[in-house]
């Protein structure tokens, strides 16, 4: 729109101010880097050797003018390949997918998308567990007790969020309850103009929420989204409790509604004190976590890949194999490199700005995580 | 200037903010807090906090703050976010970012100060007379010695704002004079009258815990038609289809207003030329009661050719001269668009384009665009571009016996037609595709504001209903 445009508060680096978190040092930097670089040939040994690639990345390489067994032998070496489709993830055979160094292993297969058409798919032995299991450590034993039972009020069905929460509480000596939620419907019915139906259908998971958190069962940690945890908490506050009251200590969030302003607003007037931190991610990264959120920092939400597993950069919108200087605007694109999947510089749906490496994430972050300004209008937010 | 929002009162600066800027120049005029949806929802559990506010004061009291309101509206010098605004200063920003000329700015002033200023006047006329007190206590004895009772339907009116054209706010000034109060999503090109009025009501001693003020996304609109038991929401044919059946929400979207000539009279519409033009042009053509087509069972050509003589030649001109009287399109690419739509309508069978020999109508700008007025000549009421309503001036004159019209016009916000026949007048007044009918030569513009608009607003916010008491408590209720 010419006479508007919206703005979320600056990265520090894109504000020219000095950060107000710690810097990861050259050293760890360059180290990252070291275990990135080692990591990505130990990838490329797999996943194109004919006794352990996957038959869709074996056949592909025929198609390549390099070999990635020999030519790829650092992480930037991976430019050489052409942009990754994701539409190549939709149909079958989903076995394609399925490496044959673990073809004797019991797999899921994850959706994403699938509101129209065919979803696409990402197949998982262990990995969401292996994610979720490295997440753990990133949580605060404080307000995520280890031993304490947790509430998951999130996506349910063909995606890998219910299994991995269900995996992180079990991980950390827990049990996890349920509520069932279709985000496949939730899209049809904004789409659709059902305004009335949404509200019922928000309101019917809400219900079970306050049933489960009001029965005994002495939940203190919970995954949800954006838009439930602020219906969650206007219902608790309606009969005269808080998210905090009802029990809860810790909160495991994500989406891209997670911007400063609403960190703000549900951190001020929602919480009631408990702990929550943002993350980012999907079925075919996994999930990044953020450096801690602080209104010194003005709310800022910056994220850290789980490098050497998946990585993200901020590229140029025309130029995608360049990063954007820190502070710079650009796309994400993600690359996930584990023994089950390798997915080289997917472009996603996201933009945002580059941020510079934390101390404890010494590698490139990322902040303001939005929807992609050419993909923005025709993208449905459900309940992410 | 930092526009924030008010919760009921409250400032609240927000980290993500919204910046306005001249439509031609790019000129930055101000930055706007952004709140989300959930913001509202959780103010509202509070929302009867507002009406109390305005209950603790003397209904009368009321009214003749809300006049003088309507002074400092139009007068005074205000505070308005963080800056000082002179009505000078509010002109020249609602113009920069809206595209609307000066001149237009400064009309749609006066006739929101009109509307307050005689507050008392139309309060008394929509409400057939009943005494206030009835509204802020929910019973009374009317002047006839009936019992009645007025039930709240909300502590609050909810608000989804236009852009467009800043003399719907009209609609919504009424609302504090009858204790309820207002939580408003301002336009995201037009926040200013919002926000003047409410600057303008709370320094005239309107308590500010009564009103609400959510800039943000679309989000905080679903929260306000969620959460208000009462909303009226400004939008496309879409948005008035999306909540037509939800009793709870007033939808005002296009007006398809028109004109219409009798048989009996249209011989002589050259006598009506002036009317159809200004319900045509005035205002820039941007509102719900400009005419968008005209209807006559003969004449027709000659009617469109006058009308394009009159109104094609008007050009573009800078937002500050006076005689300017085109708005801008400030959407980048809307007006192109448009003019697309458009010119596919001129191509279908039976339509002419009248106001094509006084030279281009679109009109491209370095950031915006402009389109001069269209006259469509239609030989039948078939042509899409005969059902068509846009945000400029805008007219099909169509072709259509009398005999048909009715059955023709469709959805008519405003009818002002030109007839004596009794039997047509009679047709006309029991036509329900009708809202605000006009008989004469009164322009579509030209609303009386002692009549309901879209429906009573007292009707809307307030349901009559039983309320009997015992013959000894009878006295102590008169």
């Amino acid at each position: 729109m010419a006479t508007s445009s919206t703005s979320q508060p600056a990265s520090s680096a894109a504000a020219g101010k000095p950060p107000v978190f710690q810097v990861a040092d050259a050293a760890a930097v360059a180290e990252a880097r070291e275990r990135l670089d080692a990591h990505t040939v130990e990838m490329m040994a797999w996943h194109f050797h004919p006794s352990t690639g996957c038959p869709f990345w074996l056949d592909y390489a025929t198609s390549l003018s390099f070999d990635p067994l020999k030519e790829v032998t650092c992480y930037d070496d991976l430019k050489k390949f052409p942009p990754f489709e994701d539409e190549w993830l939709r149909g079958g055979p989903v076995r394609r997918w399925v490496p044959k160094g673990m073809a004797d292993k019991p797999m899921f297969v994850f959706e994403t998308g699938g509101t129209t058409g065919v979803p696409k798919s990402r197949v998982n032995h262990r990995d969401f567990r292996t994610d979720y299991e490295m997440f753990s450590d990133t949580l605060p034993d404080e307000y995520f007790p280890r031993g304490a039972n947790w509430l998951m009020l999130g996506p349910s069905g063909p995606r890998r969020l219910r299994l991995s929460i269900e995996h992180l509480a079990q991980h950390r000596g827990g049990i996890c309850f349920c509520v069932d939620l279709d985000p496949r419907w939730v899209i049809k019915l904004i789409q659709k103009g059902w305004m009335e139906h949404l509200e019922a259908y928000k309101q019917h998971c809400i219900d079970q929420a306050i049933t489960i958190l009001e029965a005994g069962h002495d939940i203190r940690c919970m995954f949800t989204t954006p838009k439930l945890l602020e219906s969650l908490a206007l219902a608790l506050e309606k009969k005269g409790t808080t998210i905090r009251k009802a029990g809860i200590t810790g909160i495991f969030s994500g989406g891209t509604e997670f911007t400063p302003q609403w960190t703000r607003f549900a951190v001020e007037e929602l919480l009631d004190g408990a702990y929550m931190t943002p993350t980012y991610g999907n079925t075919l990264m996994g999930l990044a976590a953020s450096r801690p959120v602080v209104p010194a920092d003005g709310y800022t939400i910056a994220y850290y890949a789980p490098q050497p597993r998946a990585v993200i950069e901020v590229v140029d919108f025309d130029n995608t194999n360049e990063v954007v200087p820190y502070g710079g605007t650009g796309r994400v694109r993600l690359t996930t490199l584990t023994h089950e999947t390798f997915i080289p510089g997917f472009l996603e749906r996201d933009e945002g700005e580059r941020e510079l490496p934390y101390a404890k994430y010494p590698w490139d972050g990322i902040s303001g995580v939005r929807p992609f300004r050419a993909l923005a209008a025709s993208t449905t937010v459900g309940v992410y | 200037m930092h526009l924030p929002a008010y919760r009921f009162g409250k400032p609240y600066e927000s980290l993500e903010r919204d910046t306005l800027v001249h439509f031609l120049t790019g000129e930055k005029i101000a930055e706007v807090s952004q709140v989300g949806g959930a913001i509202v929802g959780r103010d509202l559990q509070k929302a009867g906090q507002a009406r109390a506010a305005l209950l603790a004061i003397d209904p009368e009291e009321i009214v003749e703050r809300l006049q003088t309101a309507g002074t400092l509206y139009a007068h005074g010098t205000l505070t308005v976010g963080d800056s000082k605004q002179s009505p000078d200063d509010f002109v020249k920003q609602q113009s920069a970012t809206t595209g609307l000329p000066e001149s237009l700015c400064r009309a749609n002033m006066q006739k929101n100060m009109f509307v307050l200023a005689n507050m008392d006047r139309m309060l008394d006329a929509l409400s057939r007379g009943l005494s206030p007190e009835i509204l802020w206590k929910g019973y009374g004895t009317e002047h006839r010695g009936v019992v009645v009772s007025y039930q709240a339907q909300s502590p609050v009116l909810g608000l989804v704002l236009p852009s467009n054209s800043p003399g719907v706010h009209t609609l919504w000034l009424p609302v504090i004079a009858l204790g309820v109060g207002l939580v408003m999503k301002p336009g995201s090109q037009e926040p200013w009258t919002p926000y003047r009025m409410t600057a303008a009501m709370i320094e005239a001693g309107i308590p500010a815990e009564a009103i609400s003020l959510y800039p943000g996304p679309t989000d905080v609109g679903a929260g306000i038609l969620n959460t208000c038991r009462r909303s009226m929401i400004f939008g496309s044919a879409k948005t008035v289809e999306q909540y037509r059946a939800n009793p709870g929400v007033q939808v005002h979207g296009p007006g398809f207003s028109k004109i219409i000539l009798g048989d009996d009279m249209v011989d002589d519409w050259e006598q009506h030329l002036d009317v159809m033009a200004e319900s045509v042009a005035i205002n820039s053509g941007r509102g719900c009661i400009n005419a968008s087509a005209i209807y006559a069972s003969r004449h027709t050509k000659e009617i469109a050719a006058a009308l394009a003589e009159r109104l094609g030649p008007i050009d573009v001109k800078p937002p500050q001269d006076p005689d300017s009287k085109l708005a801008a399109f400030t959407i980048p690419g809307a007006a192109k668009a448009i003019w697309g739509q458009i010119e596919t309508g001129l191509k279908a069978s039976g339509v002419s384009h009248m106001t094509a020999p006084y030279g281009d109508r679109l009109v491209e700008g370095g950031r915006c665009g402009w389109l001069r007025p269209v006259v469509a000549h239609c030989t039948s009421p078939e042509p899409e571009i005969a059902k068509a309503e846009y945000m400029f001036p805008f007219v099909s004159v169509v072709e259509c016996p009398q005999a048909t019209m009715l059955e023709k016009i469709g959805p008519t916000l405003v009818c002002t037609a030109m007839t004596e026949n009794p039997a047509f007048q009679s047709e006309l007044i029991n036509s329900t595709a009708i809202d605000r009918l006009n008989f004469g030569s009164i322009p579509t513009t030209k609303l009386d504001w002692l009549q309901p608009h879209e429906g009573n607003i007292i009707d809307f916010l307030y349901r009559s209903r039983a309320l009997q008491m015992a013959v000894e408590k009878t006295a102590a209720v008169s």
